[in-house]
């Protein structure tokens, strides 16, 4: 909560980058429950495209977005310097290096990255956590297709089970893979929307992983279901 | 050509006043009436009417140009809303990235350089053939006729028809130079149009047109709204090139096609299960919902002033 020294540059760049998601995908925030006020919140989305932090990033107030931290790929947001920036300072970002089966990434022969990506992304997110602030994650992991949520990664279930009082929000973002789906480079000017639904409860005592996992899973797909209709 | 001149002035005095008394009407209504959902509806329509009005004047008063980056705008967003409401496929991706990013741009230099030739048969013919080339080229074959026909009609609607309001500034008229009054009185019998048939439906509407589609458009709105719009059109003409029986006839005709806009984007509505386009216009819905029937009438209007009068 001390960080709140925002310094001019990153002030306007974070306004301009409001206003080109704004335009470009004319975002709606929906909101089905409001949220306590100061409440610590990981708030976990479905994943569909490189614009996904951001837009939930715009639906925040000026406030909460000085607290909120997104969780994001080492790999991608290192690679340019203006990324890099972007992640660092405008967002706040928490990068974690994918665990990757195929051949390593240019980003490891640095030497500042390798120290880095042997950190356990869990301990990287706790750190925040422990701070008091907040995490947007996607615990599919990848981008999916927008048609179907995938699986979800374990993450959520151990950041849940060591802050049981940081809320779990579920959002749901609708049409992402449309402005900028999995394989393309080209931007579509669409309407998105961005659900905020009301938080689903931590882990339970005798919750085993896979149930909680599917659990948090079924919250978006609530979501997911009402819009395709 | 000289912008804020008198009769300018005096147009925008008349749309000023008329919501000055609008909003009267709507103020009085409240404290009478109470909050209901038609009365706060109609308060927020008003104040939109507000917005609209001190933008198209801001935007006549840079000039020519100013109107032409007003209607591209709006194109761009009602293309916005088009798009999102069709459901497209990963495979209509880089085709829809050219609508947006260079046939509209190329459509409104083509009008802002006044190059007729080209910008009467850019999209019919260059954009109409490119289309499903381009989809062709993703190889996505999956409903190749209808995702065509839905961009295609999207790029028509909301390109296309829409950018023949700020062509009629280029049309040249022997003794006239205020081609603006034009868009003026396309705008404002469109509009007044729409709202005269929606005040005349809810006054006295019984028998609907098309039940099945709209059970708002009225016979009784009909006549009643189309009849009077092209009464204050004809009040209109001193402002345009037409004797006071020619505005009356232009304004009818834009009119009936202004009604057929609202009907047919009224049926995309209802076929893809949406009220409205958006939720960009406080009270209007969408930017589509306001300019259904400009559209249609934009193209009728500039063609029968180029026949009759150039």
């Amino acid at each position: 909560m001390k960080k709140k020294t925002f310094s001019l540059d990153t002030k306007i760049v974070s306004s301009i980058l409001v206003s080109i998601s704004r335009f470009l995908t004319g975002i709606r925030a929906r909101q089905k429950a409001l949220l306590p006020e100061n409440a610590q919140c990981i708030y976990y989305a479905n994943h569909s495209s490189h614009l996904d932090g951001l837009v939930i990033w715009s639906c925040l107030t000026q406030q909460a977005r000085s607290t909120i931290h997104p969780v994001a790929a080492a790999d991608y947001w290192n690679k340019t310097k203006i990324r890099r920036y972007i992640a660092n300072r405008v967002f706040k970002a928490v990068l974690i290096q994918r665990k990757r089966n195929s051949e390593p990434s240019e980003l490891e022969i640095d030497n500042n990255t390798e120290i880095k990506s042997n950190i356990d992304p869990l301990v990287l997110m706790q750190e925040v956590l422990d701070k008091g602030e907040s995490l947007i994650i996607f615990p599919e992991g990848t981008r999916g297709d927008g048609e179907n949520i995938q699986d979800f990664k374990s993450g959520l279930w151990h950041l849940s089970r060591k802050n049981p009082n940081a809320l779990l929000v579920p959002v749901y973002l609708e049409n992402l893979n449309r402005v900028l789906p999995k394989g393309s480079r080209l931007v579509v000017p669409i309407i998105c929307t961005a659900t905020f639904a009301e938080p689903i409860p931590a882990v339970g005592e005798t919750e085993d992983k896979a149930e909680f996992l599917l659990r948090a899973k079924e919250a978006l797909e609530v979501m997911h279901n009402e819009i395709a209709r | 050509m000289k912008l804020l001149d008198n009769q300018i002035f005096l147009i925008f005095a008349g749309l000023f006043i008329f919501l000055i008394i609008a909003s009267v009407i709507g103020g009085v209504l409240l404290m009478v009436k109470g909050n209901t959902s038609v009365i706060s509806n109609l308060n927020a329509r008003i104040k939109a009417w507000w917005v609209m009005c001190i933008i198209s004047a801001v935007a006549i008063s840079v000039g020519a140009i100013g109107s032409v980056v007003l209607f591209a705008c709006m194109s761009f967003l009602a293309l916005r809303e088009l798009v999102t409401l069709t459901p497209t496929h990963r495979g209509d991706h880089e085709t829809l990235f050219w609508c947006f990013f260079v046939i509209l741009p190329i459509q409104y230099i083509l009008v802002g350089i006044q190059w007729y030739g080209l910008l009467a048969i850019f999209i019919p013919v260059f954009a109409f053939l490119f289309i499903p080339t381009r989809m062709a080229l993703s190889g996505d074959t999956r409903h190749f006729l209808e995702r065509m026909a839905k961009i295609q009609w999207s790029v028509m609607v909301a390109i296309y028809c829409v950018s023949y309001a700020p062509a009629l500034l280029m049309l040249p008229i022997p003794n006239f130079t205020q081609n603006i009054n034009l868009l003026l009185f396309l705008m404002i019998v469109v509009q007044v149009s729409d709202v005269l048939q929606y005040t005349f439906g809810k006054l006295f509407g019984k028998h609907s047109i098309v039940p099945k589609l709209s059970p708002n458009k009225t016979v009784e709105g009909f006549f009643g709204g189309i009849i009077s719009a092209s009464l204050i059109g004809a009040l209109m003409w001193w402002a345009t090139p037409f004797a006071p029986w020619e505005a009356f006839l232009i304004a009818l005709a834009i009119n009936l096609a202004g009604f057929a806009g609202g009907l047919c984007m009224s049926a995309v509505k209802r076929d893809t299960g949406v009220k409205d386009f958006g939720a960009m216009i406080e009270g209007h819905g969408g930017m589509m919902d306001r300019l259904d029937s400009l559209s249609f009438a934009a193209p009728i209007f500039f063609h029968i002033i180029r026949y009759f009068y150039v």
